[in-house]
């Protein structure tokens, strides 16, 4: 029996690939099959050069274009799936009067000048157009050298005004637009092989756990946005990726009165307009988590499994008083994230584990009466960038305004992400004001023994640790 | 011809169909190749062994100094840059031998296993240490004017301070990347995504023992250059070219992001140090500047940079008495090189800030300081400290414009207001002009050719000597030519830039783009027209009598007067009835055998420059901009949001206001990133920590303020520059030294207004931790530790 092949649909067109590397990124493979229009700039899903758009789902289930970048995923990763490039917009032979409506727009505006970044603009632009809001937000993780983005900004407003104008998003008989309006794809299982590499996307977490007990040595690869960094120049091969995608169980978001439970291969874009309005501090850190390409494919699960020190959203979590649920063919355990992380990028995950999924409490520390709770993050830029400190808090206080329940959690400032323990007692009991807070600061610049990097100094990190602790309190509390 | 025109290769690049050089068809054989990086930034080298790197499938070979046929430096001025070093590693990353091979991937690995030992020398990463062992690249510089000395020691105030500022990387969204085909016969066709194909194809044959006929270069187009493949692509298409010469097979190579990062030139890094005289007035009586540039390993181009921050340490300001030095510190660091402002940017930086120290002093307002200073009226206040007279000067009207604009005294009482009820967050507007000189300081690089050629169907191929990277100059050479032969811009095909149609050109640089080299394609289309017209005057049976003649001018330019070239057709302005198409003139132009190509040529007049006295007329004229910005800063975490932006740009009169807007907008945002996000960060091994953008941080949309308004100066024709237009490359990069000033004042509004600090020492770029360490340092009057050696850090991992 022949090997199965790898099979994906790229620009309507399904493609059948055999002994293809399944870590091989996409944007390799549109470059070696001389498909040019697709564009490196890093390599690293930090320019947005390489932007495609993949027909995944929406929050509802409905089929949604949603733009990444082709420099991180592998190919395993878009078996069974559709994959929109720039050279599917345009058919050969076109009048430039047949543009996409985002390429008309981008050439009226002046939206291009060397051009170089300009296919990953129009694929960001091009998803956002099928979800009827194109705006700023839409190509926060494109970068341009060229235009100070100016008439990148004017093309999306007149995108947004010739939607406005029509009454509908899209014209009629646009084919992307019909290509949407049909069933959506659910992913198959994949078992696929080529001379040295293996690629499994089990679809049930049993044979995951079955898996993981055959393979203690396989990879577990959720949105690969840190995973494909490492294939991306492939400097590293993978003998054994198995894909956390297609199970379900780790896909689904359960809300009830007490609690919020988070599948951990959910993409934080379905967490960001699913539980918007839930929790502050997850709203506002997800705003500034890196950007919407990477937002559509990294997962909970994953900026947790990392356990890097800077992961934005441990922070969240660890004020939040998350619990993980873990599972392994030895059963299932609930753990405190903030029993998770033992060292730098070290958890308590034993081999064959996984984490299912994550739990957020929704009721007050009982004997409290109300909640101040939010989440602050610093970097060199404010967009799309990895910060220097990120930090949460929760305040929950009593009926006389004092604090009952503390939890003050950052990132970058140690080796985990990390709990100011000793300053969240301190604070217990004592009365929500300034005073409080800035008799706390200077304890604050103190608790941790943060590095110099490139990112910040080590004095810088200090200050903030205290000053975003101020920050917090004055925000809230006007 | 005002057309607000997109880029003639929008379509191909909204598409992506637009061919780069790496994105050409691959061809059959072609070969890839990979660096091998050294990794001290000064060392010796003791051993290399390319042995173990033949045990890799798809190696070909393995590239030393040994391989080079010709002279192994690719020095642009002087032959000061190894190729394939020998004895001696200069900078971290320096490639020390390349990798040959099938495919990339084949090449990375072989180089992986080139074994290279080294003994580490201790490296000189900053330009304080190049001070302290005096270890610079060449002699100093000097313009002087005036008695700076003399005046100083009689000023009624003196205040002595310096600045320093960090370089900058180009962040082309394209990394470097060459093709190198060889035809069997000893000839190369080379693509490069350069800015100077003229030079890439001396050095190119320099390298490789052959004269420059045997080597044509092509740039089709660049991702971005910014003048980061100016002599920067040079040593790659070198490479590449030995490779292919070595093994007869078309040979490509891109940098990837990490190694282009690592191993070109940058923006230069500056220090100044001054000491300037005043009055309680505010108005400077003298100024005394050391200026050291952070030259890196190699000399490249460092020389007119440095000269052109000292030919703008004025900016806007007449200055009586002054003296600048300049001198190059040579680090062991890459190459750095030339960035759009080529040294102006470094120069006005310190000359701002010395400005608003002066004004902080004496408590006067930073902008009424600034306009205090202006250049103005005629003769000794309108010239400039190396001679020149400043012919139009416009200073004044783009500072009352933008001003206006932006409503800007309105704006800072609202900001007082604001300021006075928050205590954590605090806002300032600041303005601050440009006059920036253009021209290449070299006057032999102020020269341009064209080539046009017109075939009998009446289609033409445009080719120039400029290069085209994004600043739309392809487009307005394009609306150049079609509205000096009156045709339609359908009927041209822009060809890609190379050196077998366009000999001995300069590089596209300078904000010279549109300026040498539509004058050149002009003259070929005025040549051509000369040539068309009698046959034009035939085919309307236009009589010699029938043409009315023009006091003391010929009966050709008679001829021309009297034919109107417009809409594709030729007619008789007497007679406006008879018209004939331009293809029937064509066509009846090739019958008689009368020749359809021609070339153009332009050279700049009136300029000079003595390189020895410091003196002359540099610049064949000025273009100015002035910028309003507004901040708010947050006390927290030094983080700052711009939230209005408001420019009144002078363009003269625009070829294209489309893309003389798009120019404006983004030089500021790239001048904005090199002010306040873009830190360069090296370790105390020499190693660039800031090589990905991951790690170094260029705006994105995010930090663009909604309200960002560009007014181009109306009626601001330039006599003498193609169709009245003006430079437009360059200039508006300095707009945004407005953002920084804006942020200098909003850390000044954390003090009560009575106990506002005299002097705000900002680091650049002011990044969140350098506004938060200043305004903690000021607040407990005591220096800041981050203000030494801001982009130097410590490993301690």
């Amino acid at each position: 029996m022949p090997p199965t092949p790898l099979t994906f649909t790229l620009n309507g067109q399904t493609l059948y690939l055999q002994d293809v590397s399944p870590s091989m990124t996409l944007l390799r493979y549109l470059q070696q099959s001389d498909r040019t229009g697709t564009k490196e700039g890093c390599g690293d899903g930090d320019c947005g050069a390489c932007t495609v758009a993949i027909l995944g789902q929406d929050a509802n289930g409905n089929p949604q274009y949603q733009a990444m970048n082709s420099c991180l995923i592998p190919l395993g990763a878009i078996a069974g799936r559709h994959i929109v490039t720039v050279e599917g917009l345009t058919v050969e032979g076109l009048a430039e009067s047949e543009l996409h409506p985002v390429q008309a727009a981008m050439v009226a505006t002046g939206g291009s000048q060397c051009g170089y970044c300009t296919p990953g603009f129009i694929m960001s632009l091009f998803a956002a157009y099928y979800e009827g809001k194109v705006d700023d937000l839409s190509v926060e993780g494109n970068l341009c050298r060229c235009t100070g983005y100016l008439p990148i900004r004017r093309a999306a407003q007149a995108v947004m005004q010739e939607q406005a104008a029509r009454g509908s998003i899209a014209a009629p008989g646009d084919r992307f637009a019909t290509a949407l309006s049909q069933a959506p794809v659910s992913l198959p299982p994949l078992d696929y092989r080529s001379v040295t590499q293996q690629f499994y996307r089990p679809t049930h977490l049993q044979i995951l756990l079955e898996l993981l007990q055959q393979h203690p040595q396989a990879t577990l690869l959720a949105g690969g946005t840190d995973l494909g960094l490492d294939m991306s120049h492939d400097r590293r091969s993978f003998p054994l990726l198995i894909s956390l995608e297609a199970i379900p169980e780790l896909q689904a978001i359960e809300q009830t009165d007490t609690q919020v439970e988070i599948g951990a291969a959910v993409p934080l874009s379905r967490i960001e307009t699913q539980l918007h309005g839930l929790f502050p501090a997850l709203d506002e850190m997800l705003h500034w988590f890196a950007a919407r390409q990477v937002r559509n494919r990294a997962t909970l699960g994953g900026n947790i499994g990392t356990a890097s020190p800077i992961g934005d959203l441990p922070p969240v979590l660890l004020a939040l008083d998350a619990t993980l649920q873990l599972a392994s063919l030895q059963g299932t355990r609930r753990v405190a994230i903030a029993d998770f992380f033992t060292g730098y990028r070290q958890t308590i995950l034993q081999p064959g584990e996984v984490i299912v999924s994550i739990q957020i409490p929704q009721t007050l520390f009982p004997g409290a009466v109300r909640r101040i709770s939010n989440s602050y993050k610093v970097g060199k830029r404010g967009t799309d960038d990895i910060s220097i400190v990120a930090a949460a808090f929760t305040i929950d206080l009593d009926e006389g305004d004092r604090i009952h329940h503390a939890r003050l959690a950052y990132g970058g400032v140690a080796a985990t992400p990390i709990r100011a323990i000793a300053v969240e007692n301190w604070l217990l009991g004592k009365p929500w004001s300034l005073d409080t807070v800035q008799q706390a600061k200077p304890l604050l610049q103190e608790v941790f023994t943060p590095l110099t990097d490139l990112r910040g100094s080590a004095a810088y990190r200090k200050r903030l640790v205290a000053n975003l602790f101020e920050k917090f309190f004055v925000e809230e509390s006007s | 011809m005002n057309h607000r025109r997109s880029h003639e290769s929008a379509v191909g690049h909204v598409t992506g169909k637009a061919i780069y050089t790496d994105e050409q068809r691959p061809l059959l054989g072609m070969l890839s190749i990979y660096p091998v990086i050294a990794p001290h930034a000064h060392a010796r080298i003791t051993r290399l062994d390319t042995a173990a790197a033949y045990e890799v499938p798809g190696l070909v070979r393995v590239l030393t100094a040994a391989d080079v046929p010709g002279v192994n430096d690719t020095g642009a001025i002087v032959q000061d840059e190894v190729l394939f070093p020998t004895d001696t590693v200069s900078y971290w990353g320096q490639a020390v031998a390349w990798a040959v091979a099938e495919t990339e991937t084949a090449a990375r690995l072989a180089a992986a296993k080139v074994q290279v030992e080294y003994e580490p020398l201790p490296p000189i990463l900053t330009i304080q240490d190049a001070i302290a062992t005096q270890n610079f690249h060449t002699s100093p510089q000097v313009i002087r004017r005036g008695a700076p000395q003399s005046a100083l020691e009689t000023a009624e105030l003196r205040l002595t301070g310096e600045v320093e500022m960090n370089g900058q990387d180009h962040f082309y969204l394209e990394t470097q990347a060459s093709w190198v085909i060889p035809d069997g016969e000893g000839h190369y066709q080379v693509y490069s995504s350069t800015q100077h194909p003229t030079e890439t194809q001396l050095i190119v044959a320099r390298v490789l023992g052959i004269t420059s006929n045997q080597v044509t270069v092509t740039c089709l187009r660049m991702g971005g250059g910014f003048g980061g493949k100016e002599t920067q692509a040079n040593p790659f298409a070198c490479v590449a070219a030995i490779a292919a010469q070595i093994t007869g097979r078309p040979v490509r190579v891109k940098l990837n992001r990490q190694h282009d990062m690592m191993l070109t030139g940058k923006r230069h890094g500056f220090l100044g140090q001054y000491q300037v005289g005043f009055t309680r007035q505010g108005l400077i009586t003298a100024l005394d500047v050391d200026l050291y540039a952070d030259g890196g390993w190699s000399l490249d181009l460092s020389p007119p940079v440095l000269m052109r921050a000292m030919v703008h340490i004025d900016n806007a300001y007449y200055i009586p008495n002054l003296e600048v030095r300049g001198q190059i510190a040579r680090t062991h660091k890459a190459s750095n090189t030339a960035f759009r402002g080529f040294g102006g940017p470094q120069g006005m930086i310190v000359i701002e800030e010395i400005i608003d120290r002066i004004a902080r002093t004496l408590k006067l307002s930073p902008e009424l300081v600034r306009e205090r200073n202006f250049y103005h009226g005629s003769g000794e206040t309108n010239t400039t400290h190396y001679g020149q007279e400043i012919a139009d000067n416009r200073i004044q009207r783009v500072w009352q414009e933008a001003q206006m604009n932006a409503q800007f005294l309105e704006r800072k009482l609202a900001i007082a207001q604001f300021n006075s009820t928050h205590a954590y967050q605090k806002r300032a507007i600041a303005i601050t002009p440009v006059k920036f000189g253009i021209s290449f300081n070299k006057i032999q690089y102020n020269q341009a050719g064209a080539l046009l050629l017109i075939y009998t169907d009446g289609s033409i191929q445009l080719n120039h000597g400029g290069t085209e990277m994004g600043q739309g100059l392809h487009t307005k050479m394009l609306q150049v030519a079609a509205r000096t032969l009156g045709v339609s811009l359908s009927r041209f095909r822009m060809m890609p830039t190379s050196t077998d149609k366009v000999p001995n050109t300069s590089a596209t640089a300078a904000s010279s783009g549109s300026d040498l080299n539509g004058q050149a394609v002009k003259d070929a289309c005025e040549t051509i027209k000369a040539r068309l017209a009698p046959i034009a005057a035939q085919l309307l049976l236009l009589l010699p009598d029938e043409i009315p003649q023009i006091n003391g001018k010929s009966s050709e330019a008679d001829l021309l007067q009297e034919l109107i070239f417009a809409e594709d057709t030729i007619r008789s302005r007497t007679y406006p009835d008879r018209q004939v198409s331009f293809e029937a003139v064509v066509k009846q132009a090739y019958c008689d055998r009368i020749s359809l190509s021609a070339t153009g040529y332009y050279r700049t007049p009136n300029l000079s420059w003595n390189p020895e006295t410091g003196k002359g007329n540099p610049f064949y004229y000025f273009a100015y901009g002035a910028a309003v910005s507004e901040v708010e800063v947050d006390g927290f975490t030094g983080t700052f949001k711009l939230r209005q932006v408001d420019i009144v740009h002078d363009v003269g009169e625009s070829l294209n206001p489309l893309i003389d807007q798009g120019q404006v907008e983004g030089g500021f945002v790239q001048g904005m990133g090199w002010l306040t996000m873009e830190e360069l960060v090296w370790d105390n091994q020499g190693r660039l920590r800031t090589d990905a953008p991951s790690t170094y941080k260029i705006p994105t949309i995010s930090e663009i303020p909604e309200h960002f308004q560009v007014h181009l100066l109306e009626r601001a024709s330039q006599p003498g520059v193609i169709y009245g237009s003006k430079a437009v490359g360059e200039p508006p990069f300095m707009l945004a030294m407005s953002v920084r000033e804006a942020i200098r004042g909003a850390i000044a509004a954390f003090s009560p207004p009575s106990l506002e600090p005299d002097h705000i020492p900002l680091p650049s770029p002011a990044t969140p931790e350098a506004i938060l360490m200043t305004l903690e340092a000021l607040q407990q009057n005591a220096s800041s530790e981050v203000l030494v050696k801001p982009w130097l850090i410590i490993e301690n991992r």
